[in-house]
Protein backbone atom coordinates (compact mmCIF):
# COMPACT_ATOMS: atom_id res chain seq x y z
CA UNK A 1 0.00 0.00 0.00
CA UNK A 2 3.48 1.97 -0.24
CA UNK A 3 2.67 3.74 -3.08
CA UNK A 4 -1.35 4.53 -2.53
CA UNK A 5 -0.82 5.96 1.10
CA UNK A 6 2.68 6.49 2.04
CA UNK A 7 2.97 5.79 6.07
CA UNK A 8 3.46 9.66 6.15
CA UNK A 9 -0.29 10.50 5.28
CA UNK A 10 -1.46 7.81 7.06
CA UNK A 11 0.64 9.45 10.69
CA UNK A 12 -1.05 12.61 10.01
CA UNK A 13 -4.77 11.12 9.34
CA UNK A 14 -4.74 9.05 12.21
CA UNK A 15 -2.88 11.25 14.25
CA UNK A 16 -3.70 15.11 12.54
CA UNK A 17 -1.45 18.05 13.96
CA UNK A 18 -3.13 21.03 15.49
CA UNK A 19 -6.29 19.97 14.99
CA UNK A 20 -7.69 22.03 17.92
CA UNK A 21 -8.91 25.55 16.80
CA UNK A 22 -7.56 28.74 18.40
CA UNK A 23 -9.10 31.78 19.31
CA UNK A 24 -9.14 34.48 19.02
CA UNK A 25 -7.56 34.33 15.71
CA UNK A 26 -6.33 37.15 13.29
CA UNK A 27 -7.60 34.55 10.34
CA UNK A 28 -10.93 32.58 10.47
CA UNK A 29 -12.08 30.73 7.19
CA UNK A 30 -13.58 27.20 7.07
CA UNK A 31 -14.61 26.13 3.24
CA UNK A 32 -16.04 22.27 2.29
CA UNK A 33 -16.06 20.85 -1.22
CA UNK A 34 -19.79 20.23 -1.61
CA UNK A 35 -19.09 16.99 -3.89
CA UNK A 36 -17.36 14.84 -1.51
CA UNK A 37 -17.82 16.46 1.64
CA UNK A 38 -14.39 17.26 2.89
CA UNK A 39 -14.66 20.16 5.44
CA UNK A 40 -12.01 22.33 6.46
CA UNK A 41 -12.13 25.42 9.51
CA UNK A 42 -8.73 26.83 9.65
CA UNK A 43 -7.56 29.55 12.44
CA UNK A 44 -4.65 31.43 12.79
CA UNK A 45 -2.80 34.19 15.45
CA UNK A 46 -0.65 36.55 14.00
CA UNK A 47 1.85 38.58 16.40
CA UNK A 48 2.45 42.51 15.69
CA UNK A 49 5.19 42.02 12.52
CA UNK A 50 2.60 39.69 10.93
CA UNK A 51 4.32 36.35 11.81
CA UNK A 52 2.24 33.36 12.55
CA UNK A 53 2.17 32.74 16.32
CA UNK A 54 -0.64 29.83 16.46
CA UNK A 55 -2.61 27.95 14.05
CA UNK A 56 -5.57 25.13 14.82
CA UNK A 57 -7.97 23.37 12.31
CA UNK A 58 -10.93 21.47 12.49
CA UNK A 59 -12.35 19.31 9.68
CA UNK A 60 -13.39 16.28 8.50
CA UNK A 61 -13.34 14.22 5.19
CA UNK A 62 -10.82 11.46 2.99
CA UNK A 63 -7.41 10.92 4.28
CA UNK A 64 -5.66 12.88 1.52
CA UNK A 65 -7.79 16.31 2.33
CA UNK A 66 -7.42 15.47 6.17
CA UNK A 67 -3.55 14.74 5.97
CA UNK A 68 -2.64 17.64 4.00
CA UNK A 69 -4.54 19.70 6.02
CA UNK A 70 -2.46 18.50 8.97
CA UNK A 71 1.14 18.84 7.33
CA UNK A 72 0.24 22.21 5.72
CA UNK A 73 -0.85 23.97 8.78
CA UNK A 74 2.07 22.58 11.10
CA UNK A 75 4.51 24.16 9.11
CA UNK A 76 2.83 27.69 9.32
CA UNK A 77 4.58 29.12 12.83
CA UNK A 78 6.94 31.13 12.54
CA UNK A 79 6.38 32.19 9.14
CA UNK A 80 5.45 35.74 8.06
CA UNK A 81 2.22 36.41 5.82
CA UNK A 82 4.77 37.11 2.80
CA UNK A 83 6.37 33.69 2.92
CA UNK A 84 2.62 32.04 3.25
CA UNK A 85 1.73 33.60 -0.08
CA UNK A 86 4.20 31.95 -1.84
CA UNK A 87 3.41 28.99 -1.22
CA UNK A 88 1.94 26.66 -4.25
CA UNK A 89 0.17 23.62 -5.15
CA UNK A 90 3.69 21.90 -6.18
CA UNK A 91 4.57 22.28 -2.59
CA UNK A 92 1.59 20.49 -1.30
CA UNK A 93 2.30 17.72 -4.25
CA UNK A 94 6.00 17.27 -2.89
CA UNK A 95 4.49 17.55 0.50
CA UNK A 96 2.10 14.58 0.16
CA UNK A 97 4.50 12.48 -2.42
CA UNK A 98 2.47 10.42 -3.47
CA UNK A 99 0.55 10.73 -7.45
CA UNK A 100 -3.43 12.09 -7.52
CA UNK A 101 -5.42 11.80 -9.93
CA UNK A 102 -7.63 14.86 -10.87
CA UNK A 103 -10.38 14.17 -8.50
CA UNK A 104 -7.91 13.54 -5.17
CA UNK A 105 -5.97 16.87 -6.42
CA UNK A 106 -9.28 18.75 -5.07
CA UNK A 107 -9.08 16.90 -1.66
CA UNK A 108 -4.88 17.40 -1.29
CA UNK A 109 -5.52 21.12 -2.37
CA UNK A 110 -8.35 22.19 -0.05
CA UNK A 111 -6.05 23.20 2.91
CA UNK A 112 -4.30 25.51 0.64
CA UNK A 113 -7.63 26.95 -0.60
CA UNK A 114 -8.86 27.16 2.67
CA UNK A 115 -5.58 28.98 3.82
CA UNK A 116 -5.23 31.33 0.78
CA UNK A 117 -8.65 32.50 1.00
CA UNK A 118 -8.50 33.49 4.67
CA UNK A 119 -5.49 34.81 4.45
CA UNK A 120 -5.93 37.03 1.11
CA UNK A 121 -9.57 36.74 0.04
CA UNK A 122 -10.65 34.19 -2.46
CA UNK A 123 -9.19 36.62 -5.50
CA UNK A 124 -5.71 34.94 -4.23
CA UNK A 125 -6.91 31.42 -5.06
CA UNK A 126 -6.33 30.47 -9.14
CA UNK A 127 -9.58 29.54 -10.95
CA UNK A 128 -10.38 25.95 -11.28
CA UNK A 129 -9.04 26.03 -14.57
CA UNK A 130 -5.37 26.71 -13.53
CA UNK A 131 -5.61 24.30 -11.05
CA UNK B 1 -19.43 -21.52 -0.71
CA UNK B 2 -20.06 -20.48 -4.81
CA UNK B 3 -23.54 -20.83 -5.75
CA UNK B 4 -24.47 -21.19 -8.94
CA UNK B 5 -26.90 -19.49 -11.24
CA UNK B 6 -28.48 -19.73 -14.61
CA UNK B 7 -26.18 -18.35 -16.45
CA UNK B 8 -22.55 -19.00 -17.76
CA UNK B 9 -20.81 -16.53 -16.76
CA UNK B 10 -17.16 -17.23 -18.41
CA UNK B 11 -19.01 -17.98 -22.00
CA UNK B 12 -20.03 -14.31 -21.35
CA UNK B 13 -16.91 -13.14 -20.19
CA UNK B 14 -15.13 -14.49 -23.39
CA UNK B 15 -17.55 -11.56 -25.15
CA UNK B 16 -16.08 -8.31 -22.96
CA UNK B 17 -12.33 -8.62 -23.56
CA UNK B 18 -12.28 -5.39 -21.62
CA UNK B 19 -12.49 -7.47 -18.53
CA UNK B 20 -9.56 -9.15 -19.09
CA UNK B 21 -7.16 -7.58 -17.70
CA UNK B 22 -4.77 -6.45 -14.88
CA UNK B 23 -4.80 -3.19 -13.08
CA UNK B 24 -1.67 -3.09 -12.05
CA UNK B 25 0.61 -6.32 -13.04
CA UNK B 26 -1.04 -9.62 -11.14
CA UNK B 27 -3.94 -7.89 -10.28
CA UNK B 28 -6.63 -8.44 -12.25
CA UNK B 29 -10.07 -5.74 -12.74
CA UNK B 30 -13.17 -6.97 -11.11
CA UNK B 31 -15.60 -4.40 -12.59
CA UNK B 32 -18.25 -3.39 -10.01
CA UNK B 33 -19.42 -0.03 -11.30
CA UNK B 34 -22.25 -1.41 -13.95
CA UNK B 35 -24.61 1.45 -12.27
CA UNK B 36 -22.85 3.95 -13.58
CA UNK B 37 -21.92 2.35 -17.03
CA UNK B 38 -21.65 -1.49 -17.87
CA UNK B 39 -19.16 -2.56 -20.32
CA UNK B 40 -19.53 -3.61 -23.90
CA UNK B 41 -19.85 -6.97 -25.27
CA UNK B 42 -18.18 -7.18 -29.13
CA UNK B 43 -21.59 -7.77 -30.80
CA UNK B 44 -22.21 -4.56 -29.94
CA UNK B 45 -18.59 -2.87 -31.35
CA UNK B 46 -18.72 -4.83 -33.75
CA UNK B 47 -22.45 -3.67 -35.08
CA UNK B 48 -20.86 -0.02 -35.02
CA UNK B 49 -17.54 -0.52 -36.39
CA UNK B 50 -19.45 -2.92 -39.28
CA UNK B 51 -21.83 0.44 -39.88
CA UNK B 52 -18.84 2.87 -39.80
CA UNK B 53 -16.71 -0.10 -42.28
CA UNK B 54 -19.39 -1.16 -44.57
CA UNK B 55 -22.32 1.63 -44.33
CA UNK B 56 -22.21 4.66 -42.94
CA UNK B 57 -24.51 7.37 -44.63
CA UNK B 58 -26.56 9.58 -42.97
CA UNK B 59 -30.63 8.27 -42.48
CA UNK B 60 -33.95 8.99 -43.84
CA UNK B 61 -32.65 11.12 -46.70
CA UNK B 62 -30.73 9.52 -49.35
CA UNK B 63 -31.87 7.25 -52.13
CA UNK B 64 -28.59 5.56 -52.58
CA UNK B 65 -27.71 1.87 -50.97
CA UNK B 66 -25.90 3.15 -47.97
CA UNK B 67 -28.57 5.45 -46.88
CA UNK B 68 -30.81 2.86 -46.91
CA UNK B 69 -28.81 0.30 -45.70
CA UNK B 70 -28.44 2.57 -42.79
CA UNK B 71 -31.88 3.44 -42.51
CA UNK B 72 -33.40 0.07 -42.00
CA UNK B 73 -30.30 -0.74 -39.81
CA UNK B 74 -31.18 2.63 -37.54
CA UNK B 75 -35.11 1.83 -37.52
CA UNK B 76 -34.36 -1.75 -37.02
CA UNK B 77 -32.71 -1.05 -33.78
CA UNK B 78 -36.04 1.14 -32.60
CA UNK B 79 -38.39 -2.03 -33.48
CA UNK B 80 -36.38 -4.04 -31.45
CA UNK B 81 -35.86 -1.97 -28.69
CA UNK B 82 -39.69 -1.29 -28.80
CA UNK B 83 -40.09 -5.09 -28.46
CA UNK B 84 -37.78 -5.80 -25.72
CA UNK B 85 -39.81 -3.50 -23.43
CA UNK B 86 -43.01 -4.39 -25.21
CA UNK B 87 -44.08 -0.60 -26.06
CA UNK B 88 -47.30 -1.29 -28.40
CA UNK B 89 -46.22 0.49 -31.27
CA UNK B 90 -42.35 1.40 -32.98
CA UNK B 91 -43.65 5.36 -32.84
CA UNK B 92 -43.31 5.48 -29.02
CA UNK B 93 -39.88 5.03 -28.85
CA UNK B 94 -38.25 7.83 -29.46
CA UNK B 95 -34.25 8.80 -29.24
CA UNK B 96 -32.50 10.80 -27.29
CA UNK B 97 -29.42 11.43 -25.78
CA UNK B 98 -29.64 9.40 -22.52
CA UNK B 99 -31.75 9.13 -19.56
CA UNK B 100 -31.75 13.10 -18.92
CA UNK B 101 -32.26 14.08 -22.00
CA UNK B 102 -35.32 12.17 -22.21
CA UNK B 103 -36.94 13.57 -18.96
CA UNK B 104 -35.99 17.29 -19.97
CA UNK B 105 -37.66 15.98 -23.37
CA UNK B 106 -41.12 15.33 -21.54
CA UNK B 107 -40.44 18.66 -18.62
CA UNK B 108 -40.14 21.19 -21.80
CA UNK B 109 -42.75 19.73 -24.21
CA UNK B 110 -45.05 18.37 -22.21
CA UNK B 111 -45.13 20.04 -18.83
CA UNK B 112 -44.74 22.91 -19.79
CA UNK B 113 -47.57 22.82 -22.40
CA UNK B 114 -50.00 21.16 -20.35
CA UNK B 115 -49.57 22.23 -17.08
CA UNK B 116 -50.05 25.28 -14.87
CA UNK B 117 -48.75 27.19 -11.99
CA UNK B 118 -50.30 25.73 -9.19
CA UNK B 119 -50.03 22.22 -10.62
CA UNK B 120 -48.43 19.51 -8.49
CA UNK B 121 -45.60 17.33 -9.88
CA UNK B 122 -44.91 14.52 -7.53
CA UNK B 123 -41.40 13.56 -7.14
CA UNK B 124 -39.27 11.42 -4.57
CA UNK B 125 -36.63 11.99 -2.65
CA UNK B 126 -34.33 9.71 -4.06
CA UNK B 127 -34.53 10.38 -7.45
CA UNK B 128 -31.30 10.70 -9.37
CA UNK B 129 -30.60 14.63 -10.29
CA UNK B 130 -31.67 14.08 -13.81
CA UNK B 131 -35.07 13.46 -12.39
CA UNK B 132 -34.95 16.57 -9.83
CA UNK B 133 -33.12 19.38 -11.40
CA UNK B 134 -35.63 19.75 -14.75
CA UNK B 135 -38.48 19.60 -12.43
CA UNK B 136 -37.06 22.53 -10.23
CA UNK B 137 -35.50 24.20 -13.40
CA UNK B 138 -39.98 24.51 -14.65
CA UNK B 139 -40.59 25.55 -10.90
CA UNK B 140 -38.86 28.06 -10.88
CA UNK B 141 -39.94 29.42 -14.50
CA UNK B 142 -43.31 28.68 -13.82
CA UNK B 143 -45.01 28.76 -10.88
CA UNK B 144 -45.82 25.25 -10.88
CA UNK B 145 -45.04 23.13 -7.69
CA UNK B 146 -42.85 19.86 -6.66
CA UNK B 147 -43.21 18.00 -4.28
CA UNK B 148 -41.10 15.17 -2.90
CA UNK B 149 -42.42 11.85 -1.09
CA UNK B 150 -39.89 10.77 1.46
CA UNK B 151 -38.22 7.85 2.00
CA UNK B 152 -38.50 5.71 5.07
CA UNK B 153 -35.43 4.80 7.71
CA UNK B 154 -35.40 1.55 5.98
CA UNK B 155 -34.64 2.99 2.85
CA UNK B 156 -37.60 2.50 0.67
CA UNK B 157 -40.31 4.68 -0.71
CA UNK B 158 -42.74 6.21 2.43
CA UNK B 159 -45.53 4.53 0.66
CA UNK B 160 -48.10 6.19 3.46
CA UNK B 161 -46.99 9.03 2.64
CA UNK B 162 -47.35 8.79 -1.01
CA UNK B 163 -51.18 8.73 -0.70
CA UNK B 164 -51.28 11.02 1.52
CA UNK B 165 -49.45 13.40 -0.94
CA UNK B 166 -51.63 12.37 -4.18
CA UNK B 167 -54.21 14.79 -4.53
CA UNK B 168 -56.31 16.55 -7.84
CA UNK B 169 -53.35 18.77 -7.83
CA UNK B 170 -51.29 16.52 -9.00
CA UNK B 171 -50.84 16.03 -12.86
CA UNK B 172 -47.38 14.19 -12.98
CA UNK B 173 -45.70 11.40 -10.67
CA UNK B 174 -42.17 11.27 -11.19
CA UNK B 175 -39.94 8.36 -9.86
CA UNK B 176 -37.28 5.90 -10.52
CA UNK B 177 -38.22 2.44 -10.88
CA UNK B 178 -34.84 1.01 -9.50
CA UNK B 179 -32.98 3.06 -6.91
CA UNK B 180 -29.45 3.88 -7.95
CA UNK B 181 -28.49 4.24 -4.45
CA UNK B 182 -30.84 2.24 -2.34
CA UNK B 183 -30.95 -0.51 -4.70
CA UNK B 184 -35.00 -0.30 -3.78
CA UNK B 185 -37.10 -1.47 -6.63
CA UNK B 186 -40.57 0.77 -6.42
CA UNK B 187 -44.09 -1.02 -6.58
CA UNK B 188 -44.19 0.77 -10.07
CA UNK B 189 -47.64 -0.31 -11.48
CA UNK B 190 -49.28 0.12 -7.75
CA UNK B 191 -48.11 3.65 -8.09
CA UNK B 192 -49.12 4.07 -11.63
CA UNK B 193 -52.72 2.90 -10.44
CA UNK B 194 -52.57 5.66 -7.98
CA UNK B 195 -51.45 8.40 -10.18
CA UNK B 196 -54.02 7.87 -12.85
CA UNK B 197 -56.60 7.38 -10.51
CA UNK B 198 -55.74 11.45 -9.95
CA UNK B 199 -55.84 12.03 -13.57
CA UNK B 200 -52.09 11.92 -12.80
CA UNK B 201 -49.31 11.21 -15.76
CA UNK B 202 -46.65 8.35 -14.23
CA UNK B 203 -43.01 9.50 -15.80
CA UNK B 204 -40.69 6.10 -15.10
CA UNK B 205 -37.06 6.40 -14.77
CA UNK B 206 -36.01 2.77 -15.63
CA UNK B 207 -32.50 3.73 -16.10
CA UNK B 208 -31.22 0.97 -13.42
CA UNK B 209 -34.20 -1.09 -14.35
CA UNK B 210 -34.26 -1.94 -17.66
CA UNK B 211 -30.63 -3.48 -18.05
CA UNK B 212 -31.21 -5.74 -15.13
CA UNK B 213 -34.34 -7.18 -15.34
CA UNK B 214 -37.31 -7.81 -17.33
CA UNK B 215 -39.71 -4.68 -17.98
CA UNK B 216 -42.86 -4.52 -19.87
CA UNK B 217 -44.43 -0.83 -20.07
CA UNK B 218 -47.72 -1.79 -20.83
CA UNK B 219 -48.24 -3.96 -17.90
CA UNK B 220 -46.58 -1.14 -16.02
CA UNK B 221 -49.31 1.12 -17.39
CA UNK B 222 -46.88 4.00 -17.31
CA UNK B 223 -47.18 7.03 -19.45
CA UNK B 224 -43.32 8.01 -19.88
CA UNK B 225 -40.70 5.17 -19.31
CA UNK B 226 -36.90 6.58 -19.96
CA UNK B 227 -33.31 4.68 -19.83
CA UNK B 228 -30.18 4.49 -21.85
CA UNK B 229 -28.44 2.81 -23.32
CA UNK B 230 -24.83 2.18 -22.01
CA UNK B 231 -26.11 0.85 -18.73
CA UNK B 232 -27.36 -1.58 -20.86
CA UNK B 233 -24.21 -3.01 -23.35
CA UNK B 234 -24.77 -0.51 -25.39
CA UNK B 235 -22.70 2.93 -26.48
CA UNK B 236 -23.17 6.08 -24.52
CA UNK B 237 -25.14 8.88 -26.49
CA UNK B 238 -28.66 7.44 -26.63
CA UNK B 239 -31.12 6.91 -24.68
CA UNK B 240 -34.87 6.48 -25.11
CA UNK B 241 -37.93 7.87 -24.19
CA UNK B 242 -41.05 5.78 -24.37
CA UNK B 243 -44.13 7.63 -24.41
CA UNK B 244 -47.69 6.55 -24.65
CA UNK B 245 -48.72 7.22 -28.52
CA UNK B 246 -51.84 9.54 -28.17
CA UNK B 247 -49.74 11.51 -25.53
CA UNK B 248 -47.27 11.80 -27.79
CA UNK B 249 -48.56 12.66 -30.87
CA UNK B 250 -50.36 15.58 -28.95
CA UNK B 251 -47.14 16.91 -27.97
CA UNK B 252 -45.57 19.65 -29.46
CA UNK B 253 -42.20 18.93 -30.40
CA UNK B 254 -39.08 19.37 -28.39
CA UNK B 255 -36.51 20.85 -30.68
CA UNK B 256 -36.39 22.14 -34.46
CA UNK B 257 -34.60 21.16 -37.55
CA UNK B 258 -34.16 18.90 -40.08
CA UNK B 259 -35.67 15.19 -40.26
CA UNK B 260 -38.93 16.48 -37.34
CA UNK B 261 -41.00 18.66 -40.23
CA UNK B 262 -42.90 17.37 -43.21
CA UNK B 263 -42.93 20.16 -44.70
CA UNK B 264 -41.38 23.93 -44.25
CA UNK B 265 -42.70 27.01 -45.21
CA UNK B 266 -41.14 30.80 -44.26
CA UNK B 267 -44.67 31.19 -43.11
CA UNK B 268 -44.66 27.98 -40.81
CA UNK B 269 -44.10 24.48 -40.67
CA UNK B 270 -45.75 21.23 -40.35
CA UNK B 271 -44.63 18.97 -38.09
CA UNK B 272 -43.65 15.26 -38.62
CA UNK B 273 -44.89 11.87 -37.45
CA UNK B 274 -43.71 9.62 -34.64
CA UNK B 275 -41.21 9.27 -33.72
CA UNK B 276 -39.48 11.60 -36.02
CA UNK B 277 -41.27 15.02 -34.95
CA UNK B 278 -38.62 14.39 -31.40
CA UNK B 279 -35.76 13.95 -33.44
CA UNK B 280 -34.52 16.66 -34.73
CA UNK B 281 -31.03 16.81 -37.01
CA UNK B 282 -28.76 14.18 -37.75
CA UNK B 283 -28.74 11.11 -34.79
CA UNK B 284 -26.69 9.12 -33.23
CA UNK B 285 -26.38 6.63 -36.01
CA UNK B 286 -23.73 3.80 -35.00
CA UNK B 287 -25.15 4.21 -31.35
CA UNK B 288 -28.62 3.29 -32.28
CA UNK B 289 -27.38 0.29 -34.09
CA UNK B 290 -25.12 -0.71 -31.45
CA UNK B 291 -28.00 -0.39 -29.20
CA UNK B 292 -30.13 -2.29 -31.00
CA UNK B 293 -27.02 -5.06 -30.94
CA UNK B 294 -27.25 -4.52 -27.08
CA UNK B 295 -30.75 -5.34 -26.80
CA UNK B 296 -30.55 -8.51 -29.18
CA UNK B 297 -27.57 -9.81 -27.11
CA UNK B 298 -29.42 -8.98 -23.88
CA UNK B 299 -32.85 -10.87 -25.35
CA UNK B 300 -30.61 -14.20 -26.64
CA UNK B 301 -29.05 -14.85 -23.19
CA UNK B 302 -32.43 -13.62 -21.24
CA UNK B 303 -33.43 -10.49 -19.15
CA UNK B 304 -35.10 -13.60 -16.34
CA UNK B 305 -31.70 -15.19 -16.19
CA UNK B 306 -30.15 -12.09 -16.21
CA UNK B 307 -32.16 -11.14 -12.92
CA UNK B 308 -31.95 -14.29 -11.09
CA UNK B 309 -28.03 -14.38 -11.29
CA UNK B 310 -27.75 -10.65 -10.50
CA UNK B 311 -30.06 -11.51 -7.35
CA UNK B 312 -27.84 -14.50 -6.00
CA UNK B 313 -24.65 -12.09 -6.52
CA UNK B 314 -26.31 -9.36 -4.51
CA UNK B 315 -27.84 -12.04 -1.76
CA UNK B 316 -23.82 -13.01 -1.70
CA UNK B 317 -22.40 -10.12 -1.47
CA UNK B 318 -25.30 -8.96 1.19
CA UNK B 319 -24.44 -12.43 3.38
CA UNK B 320 -20.60 -11.98 3.21
CA UNK B 321 -20.74 -7.98 3.68
CA UNK B 322 -22.98 -9.12 7.05
CA UNK B 323 -19.40 -10.26 8.41
CA UNK B 324 -17.78 -6.48 8.30
CA UNK B 325 -18.07 -5.36 11.26
CA UNK B 326 -18.81 -1.57 10.81
CA UNK B 327 -20.08 -1.98 8.01
CA UNK B 328 -23.52 -0.38 7.00
CA UNK B 329 -25.55 -1.36 3.88
CA UNK B 330 -28.05 1.11 2.93
CA UNK B 331 -31.60 0.04 1.80
CA UNK B 332 -33.28 -2.97 1.67
CA UNK B 333 -31.35 -5.96 2.74
CA UNK B 334 -33.46 -8.78 0.78
CA UNK B 335 -31.88 -9.42 -2.26
CA UNK B 336 -35.22 -10.20 -3.98
CA UNK B 337 -36.38 -6.30 -2.94
CA UNK B 338 -33.67 -4.82 -4.97
CA UNK B 339 -31.38 -4.14 -7.90
CA UNK B 340 -27.93 -5.95 -8.37
CA UNK B 341 -26.23 -2.62 -6.73
CA UNK B 342 -25.31 -2.35 -2.99
CA UNK B 343 -23.72 1.02 -1.58
CA UNK B 344 -22.37 1.29 1.67
CA UNK B 345 -20.84 3.24 4.49
CA UNK B 346 -18.13 2.00 6.99
CA UNK B 347 -17.32 3.77 10.20
CA UNK B 348 -15.38 7.38 9.59
CA UNK B 349 -13.62 6.06 6.60
CA UNK B 350 -14.73 8.50 3.50
CA UNK B 351 -15.65 6.76 0.73
CA UNK B 352 -13.02 8.17 -1.58
CA UNK B 353 -10.47 6.56 0.62
CA UNK B 354 -12.31 2.97 0.22
CA UNK B 355 -12.72 3.30 -3.30
CA UNK B 356 -9.25 4.16 -3.46
CA UNK B 357 -7.88 1.41 -1.62
CA UNK B 358 -10.42 -1.24 -3.21
CA UNK B 359 -8.64 0.09 -6.74
CA UNK B 360 -5.26 -0.47 -5.45
CA UNK B 361 -6.57 -4.52 -5.31
CA UNK B 362 -8.17 -3.86 -8.77
CA UNK B 363 -12.06 -3.68 -8.04
CA UNK B 364 -13.28 -0.29 -9.59
CA UNK B 365 -16.34 0.63 -7.27
CA UNK B 366 -17.93 4.35 -7.30
CA UNK B 367 -17.64 6.49 -4.51
CA UNK B 368 -19.79 9.46 -4.02
CA UNK B 369 -23.12 10.93 -4.10
CA UNK B 370 -24.39 9.10 -7.11
CA UNK B 371 -25.82 12.16 -8.62
CA UNK B 372 -28.42 11.60 -5.11
CA UNK B 373 -27.16 14.56 -2.67
CA UNK B 374 -30.66 14.84 -1.61
CA UNK B 375 -31.18 10.92 -0.58
CA UNK B 376 -27.94 11.30 1.13
CA UNK B 377 -28.50 14.72 2.86
CA UNK B 378 -31.67 12.36 3.74
CA UNK B 379 -29.52 10.09 5.34
CA UNK B 380 -27.18 12.28 6.95
CA UNK B 381 -24.28 10.85 4.34
CA UNK B 382 -22.30 13.18 2.34
CA UNK B 383 -21.24 10.27 0.08
CA UNK B 384 -21.29 6.19 -0.20
CA UNK B 385 -19.52 3.72 -1.63
CA UNK B 386 -21.27 1.64 -4.30
CA UNK B 387 -20.42 -2.20 -5.59
CA UNK B 388 -22.98 -2.94 -8.74
CA UNK B 389 -23.24 -5.73 -10.98
CA UNK B 390 -24.38 -7.08 -13.87
CA UNK B 391 -24.49 -10.08 -16.02
CA UNK B 392 -20.59 -10.80 -15.74
CA UNK B 393 -19.81 -10.58 -12.42
CA UNK B 394 -19.06 -13.37 -10.48
CA UNK B 395 -19.23 -14.77 -7.00
CA UNK B 396 -14.89 -14.51 -6.72
CA UNK B 397 -15.35 -10.93 -7.28
CA UNK B 398 -17.60 -10.33 -4.19
CA UNK B 399 -15.02 -12.50 -2.39
CA UNK B 400 -12.55 -10.19 -3.67
CA UNK B 401 -14.20 -7.12 -3.02
CA UNK B 402 -14.78 -8.37 0.81
CA UNK B 403 -11.23 -8.96 1.04
CA UNK B 404 -10.28 -5.10 -0.24
CA UNK B 405 -12.52 -4.03 2.25
CA UNK B 406 -10.52 -6.09 5.29
CA UNK B 407 -8.33 -3.94 3.53
CA UNK B 408 -9.16 -1.14 3.93
CA UNK B 409 -10.14 -1.30 7.37
CA UNK B 410 -6.22 -2.65 8.42
CA UNK B 411 -5.07 0.47 6.30
CA UNK B 412 -7.60 3.24 7.27
CA UNK B 413 -9.28 2.38 10.37
CA UNK B 414 -7.69 4.70 13.50
C1 LIG C 1 -31.58 6.03 -11.78
C2 LIG C 1 -30.84 6.87 -12.76
N1 LIG C 1 -31.49 7.80 -13.45
C3 LIG C 1 -30.86 8.55 -14.36
C4 LIG C 1 -29.53 8.40 -14.64
C5 LIG C 1 -28.90 9.30 -15.65
O1 LIG C 1 -28.53 8.61 -16.78
P1 LIG C 1 -27.78 9.37 -17.94
O2 LIG C 1 -26.58 10.01 -17.29
O3 LIG C 1 -27.41 8.30 -18.89
O4 LIG C 1 -28.69 10.38 -18.50
C6 LIG C 1 -28.81 7.42 -13.94
C7 LIG C 1 -27.39 7.16 -14.16
O5 LIG C 1 -26.48 7.91 -14.03
C8 LIG C 1 -29.48 6.66 -12.97
O6 LIG C 1 -28.83 5.73 -12.25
Amino acid sequence: MDDLYREMILDHYRNPQKKQLVSPADIDYAEDNPLCGDFIHLTIQLDENKVVKDVGWEGNGCAISQASASMLYETLIGKTLDEIRSIGKDDILEMLGVPLGPVRLKCALLSLKVLKAGAYGLHAWPGEEDE
Amino acid sequence: MHTETLLDVATIRADFPILHQDVRPGVPLAYLDNAATSQKPLAVIDAMSDYYLRYNANVHRGIHKLSEEATVAYEGARKRIARFINAASWREIIYTRNTTESINLVAWSWARTNLKPGDVILSTEMEHHSNTVPWQMLAGQTGIEVHYVPVTDAGVLDMTAFDEMLDERVKLVTIMHTSNVLGAIQPVRQIADAAHSVGALILVDGAQSVPHMPVDVQALDCDFFVFSAHKMLGPTGIGILYGRQEILDAMPPFMGGGDMIKRVELSGSQWNDLPHKFEAGTPSIAEAIGFGAAVDYLTKIGMEHIHSHEVAVTAYALDRLAEVAGLRVLGPLKASERGGLVSMVMEDIHPHDIAEVLNHEGIAVRAGHHCAMPLHHRYNLTASTRASFYLYNTFEEIDRLIEGLYKVKEVLVL
